[in-house]
């Protein structure tokens, strides 16, 4: 193995990245990263649901700050929300703990990653979740309410089931966006992949190596998580004829 | 054997309880007055057809009876239990509907089967999660059902690879599994195949034969004067006509009813 790449001269490359060296931060770095993704993705998907139905049957206080919710977190760049919430939602929280008569808190860079990026997925899936709670048939629905299943039951037996299969392409989507949305971080000076990378990179000149690993991984990422979401989409699909057509 | 309990309920004057009755329900959509005081009352065990042509309110007031429409105004009781209506006719009491509801159970033009869900959980659905029933006890019953309806052995199948005839039958057993006191019928098979009609309509006559109250909404003029032993004509909203089935199809009074009765021979 190490002939090998001798052979191919990644030898300074392959001590580069070994794990006891850059490498594991790399790693340590892309688990930061992942961390932050699920938690974001997760929170989002809280925030989308209660979104979506706000919008849905809320009533219109409830559905004007829904709407102004999406709109303003859809208009902003993330780059500048992150900075924003991050800073001010570090402010508030060391505002509070002053008046309270603590001292300065450090912020946990991992909770704050989560809010701030799910704060800004919530919008994204609030929309991906009404979207897919709309394509449901009124029949679907209809049919739970005449047997005299309360709305909270009918929501979790029938219409989260039901509408799972139009919303597993957007979720998607926003899951892979989270995980690249977490390289917007480094500039709050988190830990993520990205900045790791920055810093093995800068400090030791071999650009080209790290930001090609880091790209290796991000993609794995993106791969196998294309993997996990065929399975998720097929099992929401589960009754659907296939749209090829004939075989179950 | 549920005849036996319907006989049993028959108190001593000799006429059956009544289970569902109407009382001057209206209903608007917007401006469009499509129930203009409706009334109307089924006996335990009776079968009420109701006919009319396209527009005429059938199945709004079949929908309005378990608040899949919200009526505008009027009375409705179920089983002797008046249920509470707001001024704007809304229920009042969202806890007593969906306990009417439970006893009432519907089958829909379109069948409404979840999709997400086979045969099998279609019927256990209801049992197991509102009325509480032990799931083991739920699917035995679900099996009974199925196959009751010619569906034995289709327990896993999802309803999208069935004939909308199986897909219907498999809707009846899903209503029959709440064991309900009044089965309402929106047109159950004026979605089907021609071809198909029949096997549903075997269903909904043994239905009728074993003394259950079944309030029908249907185009099929000749079942209804064979299962039915009372017919009701709506025509804009209103009752035209109404009467055991031999009066109504035989001996129409009104014009409406006769230009109606000659256009869907």
């Amino acid at each position: 193995m190490t002939g090998l790449l001798e052979l191919l001269g990644l030898g300074a490359s392959a001590e580069l990245l070994s794990l006891s060296g850059w490498g594991g931060n790399l790693l340590r770095g892309l688990a930061n990263s992942l961390q932050i993704a699920f938690g974001a993705f997760g929170l989002g998907l809280v925030i989308g649901l209660f979104g979506a139905y706000g919008k849905l049957y809320g009533g219109k206080v409830t559905r004007d700050l829904l709407a102004i919710y999406t709109t303003v977190i859809r208009a902003v760049p993330e780059l500048v929300l992150i900075l924003i919430l991050y800073y001010v939602g570090s402010d508030i929280i060391n505002k509070i703990s002053e008046a309270m008569g603590g001292g300065r808190v450090e912020i946990n860079g991992v909770a704050a990653g989560i809010w701030v990026l799910g704060i800004v997925q919530g919008a994204y899936a609030t929309e991906v979740l009404r979207g897919a709670i709309k394509a449901v048939p009124v029949g679907q629905i209809e049919a739970a309410k005449s047997y005299g299943m309360p709305a909270f039951l009918t929501m979790r037996r029938v219409t989260i089931p039901a509408m799972m299969s139009f919303a597993v392409p957007g979720l998607a989507n926003l899951w892979l966006i989270a995980t690249k949305d977490t390289a917007l971080l480094a500039v709050v000076g988190f830990n993520e992949l990205t900045l790791e990378t920055r810093q093995a990179a800068s400090s030791t000149r071999a650009y080209f190596t790290f930001f090609l690993a880091a790209g290796f991984l991000y993609l794995m990422v993106t791969l196998c998580s294309g993997a996990v979401f065929a399975r998720v989409e097929k099992w929401a699909r589960r009754g659907q004829p296939s749209l090829k057509g004939g075989a179950r | 054997m549920h005849t036996a309990t319907a006989a049993a309920s028959v108190p001593e004057t000799g006429t059956p309880r009544e289970a569902i009755r109407v009382e001057d329900l209206h209903k608007s959509f917007g401006n469009l007055e499509v129930l203009k005081g409706v009334d109307l009352t089924a006996r335990q065990g009776d079968v009420v057809a109701i006919i009319g042509g396209s527009g005429s309110g059938k199945s709004t007031m079949l929908r309005c009876i378990n608040f899949l429409e919200t009526p505008s105004s009027g009375k409705i009781v179920i089983g002797g239990e008046e249920v509470a209506m707001r001024a704007d006719g809304s229920p009042a009491n969202q806890k007593q509907i969906e306990k009417i509801r439970t006893k009432l159970a519907m089958v829909f033009q379109q069948f409404n089967l979840w999709t997400h869900r086979t045969l099998l959980e279609n019927v256990i659905e209801v049992p197991v999660h509102v009325l509480k029933v032990p799931k083991a006890q739920a699917i035995e019953r679900a099996r009974e059902l199925l196959e009751r309806v010619g569906l034995g052995g289709k327990e896993d199948t999802f309803p999208a690879y069935l004939s909308g005839g199986q897909q219907q039958r498999a809707a009846i057993a899903r209503a029959l599994a709440v064991n309900p006191s009044a089965m309402l019928f929106d047109e159950p098979t004026s979605a089907l195949d021609p071809e198909l009609v029949g096997e549903v309509l075997t269903v909904i006559r043994d239905l009728a034969a074993e003394g259950r109250t079944m309030l029908l909404v249907t185009h099929e003029m000749k079942f209804a004067r064979e299962v039915a032993n009372h017919v009701v004509y709506l025509y804009q909203g209103r009752i035209e006509e109404q009467g055991p089935p031999a009066e109504v199809f035989g001996n129409p009074q009104s014009d409406r009813l006769k230009q109606f009765l000659s256009s869907v021979a």
